[in-house]
């Protein structure tokens, strides 16, 4: 079956360096840079990418970000509620939206 | 955006890696003798590479042992390491433990937990206490989800009551000379967190939740053999986990290998330079050595025989 998405294409992500080297050369290096130890270690970096991950749902992200939790010693408990913690956001981020619709709709009824 | 992946499938040869870095892998001072004293297993943890278990009767028989104890009278080894299957599970383990515990520096028994629980596994825990014996104890996680898939249900409730108790004895207390250390494997075909950042992890999980202390834990990757083997091949895993350990091999892990300081010796009494060897039949040497006929231990600068299995041992951290 033909699909857009072929979990192999994640290995061919270096490839869009070719027609913009130094745009991708400065992306690549931000990126590492960012999942770098810092204030943060690196498996919390992995479980905020891994909720990020299914918010802007990316399936390549998904992907690496579910074998990078793993490999950092993160458990399935952990990055599920990494998961409804993005789900809460996001569910919320529409439902405080209410406020806005319940405004409107005062102000335009009797 | 996800992280660069390299998509290579498929292992290269473990000989050519260390070519390829102009090293070669021979043996430093043995040092250390493990004693593979069975594959009978109360447990089949769906990544043993020996495929030990409940159904497994070969277990080590006392005259083995004698030759054993008189090859750690010959030899004095820094330390020595009973493995298995379950040791807990040979019937003439005491024989064995109290005989070699006064002929070496350091005498450390692997564990499954969950054998130390009951009455036989209480008055062996009596007797490791008394000889001052290492425990090292596996456990993958510090959830009960992951431990169980790879180790089997009911194991996680099992394996934190008996830690428990070997706090209770004083094992792997903080000021304690009772050395308790936990191994972890990863539950699954990717590779473990480093050490340091996992050890620090299983600490403040175990002791938050449970109460538990321990002294170090080991990371160390699953060997693509036996049990652990027909699982990447039963999921589809195979290629990427090999391509996966034989692309992330580092050549900072060979000194440290522990085919360089010890020699294995299974139920049997035959020698081989690792479990992993022992596994697969790579003999010490080259050829069928029985323990009561090493007359020297191999020299320094010996050749060991390479697998592609040993890619386990050198990918990332290493394998010590
Ligand atoms: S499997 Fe590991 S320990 Fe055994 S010989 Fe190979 S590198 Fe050494």
């Amino acid at each position: 079956m033909e699909t857009y998405y072929d979990p192999k294409d994640l290995g061919s992500f270096a490839e869009v360096a070719k027609d913009a080297p130094e745009l991708a050369g400065k992306f690549f290096a931000y990126y590492n840079e960012v999942f770098a130890e810092g204030e943060l270690t690196e498996r919390e970096k992995a479980l905020i990418a891994l909720a990020v991950a299914h918010t802007v749902q990316c399936p390549y992200c998904i992907d690496a970000y579910t074998r990078a939790c793993l490999e950092k010693g993160s458990h399935l408990g952990e990055m599920t509620e990494a998961v409804h913690v993005a789900t809460a956001i996001r569910g919320g981020a529409s439902l405080v939206h209410a406020v806005q619709m319940r405004k409107i709709a005062e102000k335009l009824s009797l | 955006m996800p992280m660069a992946a390299n998509g290579q499938m498929g292992g290269r040869a473990f000989h050519e890696a260390l070519e390829r870095h102009g090293l070669q892998l021979t043996r430093e001072e043995t040092r250390v003798l493990q004693v593979n004293v069975g594959l009978a297993c109360g447990l089949s943890c769906r990544h043993c590479h020996l495929e030990a278990g409940p159904q497994r009767d070969e277990v080590m028989d006392l005259e083995t042992m004698e030759a054993v104890i008189d090859c750690a009278r010959r030899f004095r080894f820094e330390s020595i390491d009973l493995t298995g299957g379950a040791p807990e599970l040979v019937p003439d383990l005491e024989r064995l433990v109290r005989a070699l515990a006064p002929l070496t520096g350091r005498l450390m028994v692997r564990t499954n937990l969950v054998a130390l629980d009951g009455a036989r596994g209480a008055a062996l825990c009596e007797l490791y206490r008394e000889l001052g014996v290492a425990l090292v104890a596996s456990l993958p996680a510090t959830n009960a989800s992951q431990t169980e898939a790879q180790r089997g249900e009911g194991v996680w409730g099992r394996s934190i009551e008996v830690l428990k108790k070997l706090n209770a004895l004083g094992y792997g207390m903080p000021e304690s000379p009772l050395r308790l250390d936990l191994v972890s494997n990863p539950s699954g075909a990717f590779l473990p967190p480093p050490q340091q950042q996992a050890e620090q992890k299983f600490r403040s999980d175990l002791f938050r939740r449970h109460g538990i202390s321990f002294h170090s834990l080991y990371t160390f990757a699953n060997v693509p053999l036996g049990r652990f083997r027909s699982f990447l091949e039963r999921s589809g895993n195979l290629d990427a986990y090999l391509a996966k350990l034989s692309d992330g091999f580092n050549p900072c892990s060979v000194p440290g290998l522990m085919c360089r300081y010890q020699l294995s010796v299974d139920w049997r009494g035959r020698l081989y330079d690792c479990d992993f060897h022992l596994a697969q039949g790579v003999w010490h040497g080259g050829g069928e050595t029985h323990i009561s006929a090493l007359a020297e231990l191999p020299p320094p600068g010996t050749a060991i025989p390479t697998a592609d299995h040993c890619f386990a041992c050198t990918v990332g951290a290493g394998f010590t």
